[in-house]
């Protein structure tokens, strides 16, 4: 992986054509823990694994506002997310400043996309180390968008970055067709299952994930974690119904992933009630 | 040779007064809907009542378009401090930073007298009034605008504490009751009705306390 002469600037080409800086910057995304987003014909839910160093401490903020209808999920370098963040909240105020109306979630991403360009393309500066999932609302309906360090953007219907992150892109591939008009409670259901995927076994709790969500007439807010944990309750207690939403070829698919799950939701089960108080979030601050 | 003058000003007068009286746990902030340019009316039904935050209200009469943009500049400055801080601006802070945005342009002034109206970090209620540039203080009531020299002097004779001969003389929060603060600001707004003819048509009356904003209208002469 290291192809070390061409990888030092990132104004440097590689003779096969490549910016490998860039290439690095969009490891760092990889390598941050897990982050998802997808939308309906109304809603836009994020949600991502909030995991603290230690118990002592709180966890990093992976979902920022950005404003009543546009909000952004981040994987890898958090510290440029923030950064980020700022500027996309000051881009908003702006134009509402100015227009008196919201800014087209789509007119952002691509403020951010030539923003995360210009880092490629001076020598003094470097690629910005992290993706953005950016949920919004604007006239033209609902949105999910992913920008990359490189300054490329694009428009998902669902997606999925960050660590064991292909785990949750198998799981929206699969679901994706019914995510058009799921409901609201639908969307946040699916976004759980798909950070569950991501977790590799390890138990779902609302101490180690956010969701976010807007729509339907809802400003972007974070959910907060006793609502998540009756989700999580719901669908894991849930063993053999089938999920809601159902297609013929997903509910095979999902049947049989839910029976695997049954059984370890259901041994967990008991520890779970022990483990209530586990449930609730760490001091957020 | 006498100095050449200007023969246009970026400034207008458009008329109106304010008033706002502090509670022990209420805040009321009211003022006429009359908008008004040289002697004609422009409208009659315009609100000079901003909201800033969850409790603070701010009433300001002068230039209306000034008026606006010190409104935006206020919102778009508490949005900022929602994203930093994770919660609204108490009243206080929003007092000061009111006077650095009016200071900020010490030379070419917001044609704007504010009246900033609601509660504390405490829950009481308080009022901070401004000069144009700034200049500012918390008090017990206040009234601005172009009816404020007939509204003013019937507030210190109501409200007033009573040695005003004793020093240090302050402006004690009311010992009024919620809705006898608002009986008061209703004559008074009625008697500046009378004699100013830049106040007049509606009054909007704002009441802020534990509960929240609440807003009413009074009809006055519309001559």
């Amino acid at each position: 992986m290291f192809r070390n002469q061409y990888d030092t600037d990132v104004t440097t080409w590689s003779p096969a054509g490549r910016l490998f800086q860039v290439e690095y910057a969009m490891e760092a995304v990889k390598q941050g823990s897990a982050a998802i987003g997808l939308r309906s014909m109304t809603h836009v839910v994020l949600a991502c694994v909030n995991k603290a160093n230690s118990e002592l401490s709180s966890h990093q903020k992976k979902i920022f506002k950005v404003d009543d209808h546009i909000g952004v999920a981040i994987a890898g370098l958090t510290a440029d997310g923030r950064v980020l963040s700022k500027y996309m909240r000051s881009e908003c105020i702006n134009y509402s400043f100015t227009y008196d109306s919201p800014l087209p979630v789509g007119r952002l991403v691509v403020q951010l996309a030539d923003k995360a360009q210009v880092c490629t393309q001076r020598s003094w500066k470097r690629p910005y180390g992290v993706g953005l999932l950016a949920a919004g609302l604007d006239e033209s309906g609902a949105h999910l968008y992913y920008n990359c360090p490189s300054g490329n953007y694009f428009e998902y219907q669902a997606f999925a970055i960050g660590s064991r992150s292909q785990a949750a892109k198998t799981y929206l591939e699969r679901r994706f067709e019914t995510f058009v008009n799921a409901s609201r409670e639908d969307l946040i259901k699916d976004a759980l299952i798909a950070i569950r995927e991501t977790l590799q076994g390890e138990r779902l709790k609302s101490s180690i994930c956010t969701v976010a969500v807007v729509g339907g007439g809802e400003p972007f807010h974070i959910l907060d974690p006793e609502t998540i944990q009756h989700l999580i309750d719901a669908f894991e207690i849930v063993g053999d119904e089938d999920p809601p939403a159902n297609e013929q070829g997903a509910a095979a698919a999902a049947d049989a992933e839910e029976g695997a799950t049954a059984e370890q939701g259901a041994t967990a089960g008991e520890g779970g009630d022990g483990a209530a108080d586990e449930g609730a979030a760490p001091m957020d601050i | 040779m006498t100095k050449q003058q200007a023969n246009w000003s970026p400034y207008d007068n458009n008329g109106g007064s304010c008033v706002a009286i502090a509670g022990a746990d209420y805040c009321v902030v009211a003022a006429d809907t009359r908008m008004s340019t040289g002697y004609s009316i422009l409208t009659r039904d315009y609100s000079k009542i901003c909201q800033l935050a969850d409790k603070c209200v701010m009433a300001s009469s002068g230039f209306q378009a000034d008026v606006k943009a010190l409104q935006k500049v206020l919102a778009s400055r508490h949005l900022i401090y929602q994203h930093q801080h994770n919660k609204q601006m108490s009243c206080p802070a929003m007092g000061q930073l009111l006077s650095n945005t009016l200071y900020y342009k010490r030379f070419f002034p917001y044609y704007s007298f504010n009246v900033l109206g609601g509660l504390d970090n405490e829950g009481k209620g308080c009022v901070f009034t401004y000069d144009a540039v700034g200049s500012y203080e918390r008090v017990g009531y206040s009234s601005q605008g172009s009816g404020s020299t007939l509204i003013m002097p019937f507030l210190d004779n109501q409200l007033k504490s009573p040695s005003p001969l004793l020093l240090p003389a302050q402006d004690a929060v009311t010992p009024l009751s919620e809705s006898e603060a608002v009986d008061l600001v209703k004559t008074v707004f009625a008697s500046a009705t009378e004699r100013d003819i830049y106040t007049g048509d509606k009054v909007e009356i704002v009441i802020i306390n534990a509960d929240g904003i609440h807003r009413d209208f009074m009809d006055v002469r519309k001559d």
